[in-house]
């Protein structure tokens, strides 16, 4: 070998070497770049038509001045320092995060019924980049509804933490909340096909993934078998991590990390399986 | 040789025990526009499902556009444009932003996105519906919007399922003469599906006749007049010859709307 030809070569193993590092950026590039355009697809949507978003915040405003106002008062629930209302409204928040996003699968059963499916199973866009995208547009509605909580709760006088790190911190936990929870309802969809089966099994799902959670008591207070579901429920690490983030003072069970981890590595793993589900729905 | 825009090798779709596509074996060249004709639940769309990526084959094999439909589906996906047999714009959003979704789902060069949007709009005559929700657009607007959202991207293979199903005969016209503009414009070869013979007959170059999910005839329009030698043969009698069966076409007002919910549902 001359010393140009390996020179040549040197050159070439070099370049490769470069793409080799390159294309997994440029994909990992295009797969966020797909999925914000179908979160811009479902935003451009909820401005046509932003009424959805107003009737969902009646039952938070429930929760909270009924509920909430009730059980402050007769002290039925043993929540520390804290009156009940402030422990309350981040569990509040969750939950209505949860009811938006739970039913959220409900619109592929539609899509595929309209062909909509079918038009981005036919474009070049990576299956998990459309699923991510919707997951990110739950996680807008979801933003929504933290608005609406925020001013009830303030206006009640719950004591809210402003410090622009910790609102980052409940923006961040809302849209995992609501990617993670709108994407098992997506799976869900996928797997029982009609809106009918669908609107039930909806119904089934949120009261237990509510009520087997820490969103409106303690898990100290629940029973033994209750608690052991509560600990494997998403939504205990979400509102843990919202009591911490929202109110001034607040303090998380399991700690910041974990909460994390746990909505991030959930999400991740259901968008696989989403996605993987998701092309096969126009069959 | 140049590559044909679409090949199959006894392309073959079965669900359980019906086989509904079976052992389908074309080629299409480029720049043709190609129809495969038959009444309902003949195959046809579960065919052109197979070569969009949609579905994928029982057995046999096909390429679009030079690539495998199951081993190289992105580079299909990248080649072709596709119209499902069904409505199918989002009504909740504007004809442009219908288009502008697609052109940035499709790769469309950010510098060009807005002038292909305002193209495809034009070339389709919507500009002035297209900052309208499409919820407010007729049939035949729905459709033509559709067309264009295909194009964007200058697919080199165009697949249409049912272009014209449960449109009014203007708007059928219209939508055959934009089918037939974009064809010379942009050299694209399109593949449609339809069970109406007029429309095969005004618009195709070339014609396979399916039967539950076999290909009873093939040919030019006017070589299988020929050869059921019968002068002056619509292509109706050509399909009651190979077949012995009647195929209903045209039909009541009452037929269409029957049609098009179906259509609306299978798909
Ligand atoms: N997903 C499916 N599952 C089961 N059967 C199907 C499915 N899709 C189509 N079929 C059947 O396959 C046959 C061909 O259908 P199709 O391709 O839609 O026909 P066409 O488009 O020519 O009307 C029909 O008998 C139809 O019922
Ligand atoms: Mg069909």
């Amino acid at each position: 070998m001359t010393q140009e030809e390996r020179v040549a070569q040197h050159a070439g193993s070099v370049s490769l070497l470069r793409r080799g590092w390159r294309l997994p950026f440029a994909a990992a590039g295009q797969f966020v770049l797909k999925a914000l355009v179908i979160a811009e697809l479902e935003a451009r949507k909820l401005r046509h038509d932003p009424s959805e978003l107003l009737t969902r915040a009646v039952q938070p405003a429930l929760w909270l001045l009924v509920f909430g106002q009730v059980f402050t008062h007769i002290r039925a629930i043993p929540t520390g320092d804290l009156p009940y209302l402030d422990f309350m409204a981040p569990g509040i928040l969750a939950q209505s995060v949860l009811f938006i996003a739970i039913f959220y699968g409900i619109t592929i059963i539609w899509e595929r019924d309209l062909g909509i499916v079918h038009k981005f199973l036919v474009t070049p866009t990576p299956r998990a980049a459309i699923v991510t995208g919707k997951a990110l547009s739950a996680g807008v509605r979801g933003l929504s509804q933290a608005v609406i909580v925020y001013a009830l709760a303030a206006g009640l006088g719950v004591k809210i933490e402003w410090n622009p790190l910790a609102l980052l911190g409940v923006i961040a936990i809302v849209i995992l909340g609501a990617a993670l929870f709108s994407t098992f309802s997506l799976i869900v969809a996928c797997l029982v096909k009609t809106r009918e089966r669908f609107m039930g099994i909806g119904q089934v799902m949120t009261m237990p993934l509510f009520f087997a959670s820490n969103a409106i008591y303690p898990i100290a207070i629940m029973p033994g078998w209750l608690r052991v579901i509560a600990r494997g429920n998403p939504l205990t690490y979400e509102v843990d991590a919202l009591r911490a983030l929202m109110l001034s003072g607040g303090s998380s069970t399991y700690g910041l990390g974990l909460d994390f981890a746990v909505l991030v590595v959930a999400t991740a793993l259901l968008i696989l399986i989403a996605g993987h589900l998701y092309s096969k729905v126009a069959i | 040789m140049p590559i044909p825009a679409v090949d199959t090798r006894a392309l073959t779709r079965r669900f359980g025990s019906l086989t509904a596509v079976d052992s389908l074996t074309l080629s299409v060249e480029s720049g043709e526009i190609f129809g495969l004709l038959g009444p309902n639940g003949a195959g046809k769309t579960t065919a052109i499902k197979m070569l969009v990526t949609l579905l994928p084959p029982t057995s046999g094999n096909a390429t679009v556009a030079g690539s495998d439909i199951v081993r190289q589906q992105v580079a299909v996906r990248h080649a072709i444009g596709y119209v499902p047999q069904m409505l199918s714009a989002d009504g909740t959003l504007t004809g442009y932003e219908n288009l502008l979704i697609f052109a940035k789902l499709y790769d469309v060069p950010r510098s060009e996105r807005v002038g292909r949007v305002r193209d495809a709009l034009g070339f389709m005559g919507l500009d002035g519906a297209a900052d309208r929700l499409v919820r407010g657009y007729s049939g035949g607007m729905i459709r033509r919007l559709e067309i264009a959202e295909a194009m964007l991207h200058h697919p080199r293979v165009l697949f249409l399922d049912e272009p014209t199903i449960g449109l009014d005969p203007v708007a059928r016209q219209a939508v055959w003469e934009h089918i037939s503009r974009f064809r010379a414009d942009w050299e694209t070869t399109v593949i449609l599906t339809t069970h109406y013979m007029e429309e095969a007959d005004a618009l195709c170059d070339r014609v396979a006749i399916m039967h539950l999910g076999r290909v009873v005839a093939s040919g030019s329009p006017a070589a299988l007049k020929g050869s059921i030698g019968k002068e002056n043969a619509t292509l109706n009698e050509v399909f009651a010859h190979y077949t012995g069966d009647i195929l209903e076409s045209g039909g009541t007002y009452r037929d269409t709307r029957r049609t098009r919910r179906t259509a609306r549902r299978v798909g």
